[in-house]
């Protein structure tokens, strides 16, 4: 069960999250239920030994108890909500790479920004001017930043043993960070219904030991790639299914804020550009900027 | 809780009727009912008003309220829709005098007022169309013409059911169901009157300001 | 040959002969089986003359105890669509790991689930909660019919009106393959150029219309037309929690109206509301529907927390325990139901304060949820309960709901809904609190009011049996999704990567998937056996459980005045009071009773409907014009009808109730 025992330190927070809100609610759920079968059995109707008070349908004290009892809990839970919600933000930069060690001063978190087609991902890597389609990797122990957009449906960009998940929507960017802790091949996927090929819309994701594997990896993709240009993205993003790993060493570098923008066509003018426009918005997922 | 615990040993209990004998008539829940109903329509109302405030910028390259809202014109139609609803009101009080020829004379009047800012509206309408500012052109248009479109059809519906009335009244005069349909009418045109001011202040207007 | 193109598309739109899905065998098999099934029926129909009977006495009726029957009928027999659309899947997933693509290709299993959320929804689960309000809401509160009894009929039509669609795209087209809600850009014209999403649209605003109204209806009727002497603090829970989902449906349904028509305006204007050009907005879409979604889950669960706390307190044979309690937390559940709508999207990007301020209120309604609990437990605390299967699935009821309460709010924890959103751990939750709420509530509530309806008890054999099927193989078909949510398995997957521990799991639940058919079925031999046992479980008392609420006071099933005089009401439980004070129902006196006459007006109205839908959705633009002038003509003519009321007489009413009283002492 992945997400009870993910491998970044993340999901390692949300799972213990659920740990903690089921523990909470367990406190008044397993009275109710025990509560539930001991008075059906108690107060049958073929047991006359029990006492029977057809009129008594209130008490004070009794219902200022069933009131506060969830109450008390929903005080808790709702400041562990609270807090977490904001700890957790997917937009928020990280400040630790597992219970035990902060983010060393001056890291830099590795950026992939990635795009969901259909029915396929493809992950830029800005910095190593690189793309692929399918295929993610990243250093152990590294702070990641998602930069997610779409080219047209929705979709929700999921690994779940390195982080939660979130929307991918056309126009719009949204972010997610997250930090592998252990070397792995894990699962990636949609998590949101996109139409026919969505069941295979799946990639994989190698959390890679040292940062010498991960230099090895963009070579590897250097080597063996190809031209990702806004004609060939074009092709790229008719729909297709079960698509192979694919790697791009040439990759134009307006291509993604292109993509974001809407305007890959030649002669269409991009979100950004378009006069009074939205100004981005911090609170939702923003509009090309 | 006194209200709602029963004992069986207090007072008057031999007393207790339990069924009326007398014919029970509850009273007609014709005005509430459509009342609530104008409240529901006033809710998708609201979600094309939510609708605009979210899109109403959203110009896509395209023209904006400024440049295409002729206010004077469109200050023009809202007075007639404002007049609308004073000559319905005196339709209202000859209802009360009992007077037949009157209300339906005031209801032609109030149905005139109607057309003619249909009339207007759709003049607006052929021009932006004739600009290519059509509700195709951009989010700002679609919910422009969203709103105000859905505005007109209850107009032009109202307009109908006017219409409708009126030969009621000339059959059967001001018998109790008419009157109540003229009632309901009535809570109609008004709330149209109100979602238009809405509509004058939200969407020209504050469209007009830079 | 141009001009002739053009007037078959002016007649025909797009439909031709390859909308007809002759190449998908399993729709094709459905189609024989439901085609035999339904010249059978037809022809049964004929062979016994009951058409005109059907007409004048059902069709055309407007008593809200047949319409209400109706409702009941129709929620049932799209019950068995609905299920048959789930086990398909269960077999699917079940089945189609690795190499094996299972029987459905992404095309077909993509309808599949679309529909069978739409419809369980939409044309089961309202139905049979609107069809119960209607039958019990004026007999509990001592009325003779709703307030507007012709619009009654007319919701019910429109409502069937919006399940023919549903049902003919079944075999004409195909239906959405989007998911339950439709989300653009998925569902608009680009993405979706096909009728699936215009049936899916066209069926919900018409069965929308039908349910405004009867919202309205039911609204006016319990605010206006209770017994003298019974104020709100005396009204029946069930009435109570009606009244407020009622409101619920008034303040909710325009607002899925509102977003339905404008992705009908994408699609047929080719406006920009949520297309990702020009300025459109998927977000708006998103937040609208769920703005009416969420407060729909409520509408769908008060009426059967009422249920419950009618059988609870009946079984008990006991007063209700914190009465007022229980009317306050429905009211506040009302009112919260509309501040949560965002927990459903918590991964769209909001901001952390956002996410948790609807996640805390969310968690906020569990309080008021749990107190009803509570109360529920406090009734049965000291009484004298009789396990009468209304009282096995109400204990049934509160174990499993706290389940699925627990996992919901769980999944209202932001960060832990960013692991669980959209998982098959989801689809436990939901299924969880909607089967273990709102269905065994309305279970409950047919076992409890089908004497008063039908004048015989269920055979309770058949009954327990369906109520253990439901019970245990509803464990055994949703537990194992928490597991797979929980293993990272997403929902609306027809096909799945090798994986042998998570086969295990999909098996299990598709093994619980026919522990349920065969509650189904046990439901069905439950009514049939009953129907054929009716004299031995015949209820000649009108009260056969010992109620406590008005409903029990008249005859089984009740005249079609309901009461020949109107009840007066001194306590929470009337009826319970006046058994108390040895009440001696009145045996003469009779005065003739005032009410509405049946009418064809709905029924012709809906059908116009159905054709003017039928007609959108495949760009007949022609019979599209036609049948609405058609519609606005038979709307306007209606209301030259001013002849809508008769009479009674006080003979009639006299011999109907000499009638009662005989049957009352035969049964001493």
């Amino acid at each position: 069960m992945v997400v009870m025992s993910p491998s970044g330190d993340v999901a390692m927070q949300q799972r213990d999250l659920i740990l903690w809100a089921t523990g909470l609610m367990l406190i008044v759920i397993v009275p109710v239920i025990i509560m539930t079968l001991m008075f059906a059995w108690r107060y049958r109707a073929s047991n006359r030994d029990a006492e029977y008070s057809p009129d008594w349908d209130h008490s004070t004290m009794l219902e200022l108890v069933i009131w506060a009892v969830p109450l008390l809990i929903i005080i808790a839970l709702g400041a562990i909500t609270w807090v977490s919600t904001h700890k957790l933000d997917p937009y928020r930069p990280l400040d630790r790479i597992d219970a035990s060690r902060p983010v060393p001063e001056g890291t830099e978190p590795l950026v992939v920004q990635v795009v969901s087609l259909e029915w396929k991902w493809l992950f830029f890597y800005p910095e190593q001017g690189i793309a692929t389609v399918n295929e993610l990797a990243a250093p152990v122990d590294r702070p990641i930043r998602f930069e997610i957009t779409s080219h047209s449906n929705m979709n929700s960009f999921y690994i779940p043993a390195l982080a939660g998940q979130i929307y991918s929507m056309a126009g719009m960017e949204t972010k997610l960070h997250g930090v592998i802790n252990e070397p792995g091949v894990y699962d990636g996927f949609s998590a949101n219904y996109s139409g026919a090929g969505f069941s295979h819309m799946r990639f994989h994701f190698h959390g890679l030991e040292t940062e010498a594997d991960f230099e090895d990896w963009v070579e590897k993709v250097r080597d063996d790639g190809g031209e990702l240009s806004r004609a060939s993205y074009k092709q790229l993003a008719e729909p297709s299914q079960k698509e192979p790993v694919r790697y791009y060493a040439d990759v134009d570098p307006g291509l993604y804020d292109a993509i974001l923008n809407r305007c890959v066509d030649p002669g269409t003018v991009c979100m950004k550009d378009m006069m009074d426009h939205h100004e981005p918005d911090h609170d939702h997922g923003s509009h090309g900027n | 809780m006194s209200e709602t615990t029963y004992t069986p040993e207090s007072g008057d209990v031999e007393a207790l009727e339990f069924h009326v004998t007398e014919d029970h008539h509850p009273e007609t829940g014709t005005l509430l009912g459509f009342w609530l109903y104008l409240m529901s329509d006033c809710l998708i109302f609201a979600c094309l008003f939510a609708t605009y405030g979210v899109l109403g910028r959203s110009y896509a390259g395209g023209p904006t309220g400024a440049e295409l809202f002729d206010l004077p014109l469109v200050a023009i139609n809202t007075s007639f829709l404002l007049l609308s609803s004073i000559t319905y009101g005196f339709a209202m009080l000859e209802t009360q005098r009992k007077r037949v020829g009157a209300t339906i004379g005031w209801l032609a009047v109030t149905g005139l007022l109607g057309v003619a800012f249909l009339g207007l509206e759709l003049y607006e309408f052929a021009h932006l169309l004739n600009e290519g500012a059509g509700p195709q052109r951009s989010a700002f248009l679609t919910s422009f013409f969203a709103l105000v479109g859905t505005h007109g059809l209850h107009v032009l519906f109202g307009i109908i059911w006017l219409v409708v009335l009126v030969v009621q009244l000339r059959k059967h005069g001001l018998i109790v169901e008419n009157q109540r349909r003229l009632f309901c009418l009535s809570m109609f045109w008004h709330f149209l009157d109100v979602v238009w001011i809405g509509v004058f202040t939200f969407v020209y207007l504050m469209g007009v300001l830079p | 040959m141009l001009e002739q193109l053009d007037l078959t598309q002016l007649i025909f739109g797009r439909l031709s002969w390859d909308a007809i899905p002759l190449h998908e065998p399993v729709i094709v098999a459905t189609f024989v089986v439901v085609a035999i099934g339904g010249v059978a029926l037809l022809g049964a129909l004929t062979y016994y003359r009951v058409w005109g009977y059907l007409w004048k006495e059902w069709f055309t009726s407007i008593d809200h105890k047949k319409i209400g029957i109706m409702y009941m009928v129709l929620g049932l027999v799209m019950l068995l669509r609905g299920f048959a659309d789930a086990i398909m899947m269960r077999i699917q997933q079940a089945w189609a790991f690795g190499d094996a693509t299972g029987y459905l290709p992404p095309d077909h299993y993509d309808q599949i689930f679309t529909a069978h959320g739409v419809i369980m929804i939409f044309f089961v689960a309202m139905p049979l909660i609107t069809g119960i309000m209607n039958y019990i809401i004026p007999l509990q509160i001592g009325a003779r019919d709703v307030a507007f009894p012709f619009l009654n009929n007319f919701s019910f039509w429109m409502t069937a009106s919006g399940a023919a669609l549903v049902m003919a795209s079944l075999f004409i087209g195909e239906f959405a393959k989007t998911g339950w809600l439709a989300y653009p850009p998925l569902s608009g014209i680009m993405e979706s150029p096909g009728v699936g999403v215009d049936y899916y649209l066209w069926a919900l605003q018409i069965a929308g219309v039908g349910t405004l109204l009867s919202g309205i209806n039911l609204l006016v009727t319990i605010v206006k037309m209770r017994a003298p002497g019974m104020n709100l603090m005396k009204m029946p829970v069930f009435t109570w929690t009606s009244l407020c989902t009622n409101v619920l449906i008034v303040a909710a349904f325009p607002v899925l109206t509102a977003v339905l028509g404008m992705l009908l305006l994408d699609r047929y204007l080719g406006t920009a509301f949520f297309t990702n050009d020009l300025g459109g907005n998927v977000m708006m879409y998103i937040n609208l529907i769920w703005i009416w979604g969420h407060p729909e889950v409520y509408i769908l669960i008060l009426p059967a927390f009422g249920i419950f706390s009618e059988v609870v307190s009946t079984y008990s044979g006991k007063r209700l325990f914190g009465y007022a309690s229980m009317v306050y937390a429905t009211v506040v559940i009302t009112v919260l139901s509309y501040m949560v709508w965002l927990h459903h999207f918590f991964t769209m990007g909001s901001g952390a304060s956002v996410n948790s301020f609807f996640g805390i209120t969310t968690m906020i309604i569990s309080i008021p949820t749990g107190a009803k609990i509570f109360n529920w437990l406090f009734t049965m605390y000291r009484g004298r309960i009789r396990f009468e299967v209304p009282m096995l699935w109400t204990i049934g009821f509160i174990i499993t709901f706290v389940i699925g309460g627990m996992t919901g709010v769980l999944l209202a924890v932001p960060p832990a809904d960013f692991v669980l959103h959209n998982s098959l751990f989801l689809v436990a939750h939901f299924h969880n609190v909607i089967i273990g709420g709102v269905l065994f509530g309305l279970f409950a509530g047919i076992t409890y009011w089908y004497p008063k309806a039908f004048g015989y008890k269920l055979d309770p054999f058949w009954g327990k049996m369906s109520f253990w099927f439901w019970t245990i193989g509803f464990y055994f078909a949703f537990m194992p999704l928490y597991v797979l949510g929980l293993m990272g398995v997403t929902r609306r997957m027809s096909q799945f990567e090798e994986d042998a521990a998570m086969q295990f799991w999909f098996q299990v639940a598709a093994f619980g998937a026919f522990l349920i058919a065969l509650g189904i079925l046990f439901f069905i031999v439950q009514l049939v056996v009953s129907h054929r046992r009716r004299d031995q479980l015949r209820d000649t008392t009108g009260d056969p459980w010992d109620g406590r609420t008005l409903e029990w006071a008249t005859s089984s099933p009740p005249p079609q005045y309901n009461f020949a005089f109107t009840p007066r009401v001194h306590d929470l439980d009337a009826w319970w009071q006046m058994k108390q004070h040895k009440y001696r129902r009145p045996e003469q006196g009779f005065k003739a009773i005032h009410m509405p006459k049946n009418t064809a007006a709905g029924i012709i109205l809906a059908g116009i409907s159905t054709v003017l839908g039928f007609a959108l959705v495949w760009h007949m633009w022609l019979l599209a014009g036609v049948s609405f002038a058609a519609l606005l003509a038979v709307a306007i003519g209606h209301t030259f009808n001013y002849d809508r009321d008769y009479h009674i007489p006080a003979e009639e009413v006299e011999r109907v109730e000499a009638e009662r009283t005989r049957m009352l002492a035969s049964h001493v």
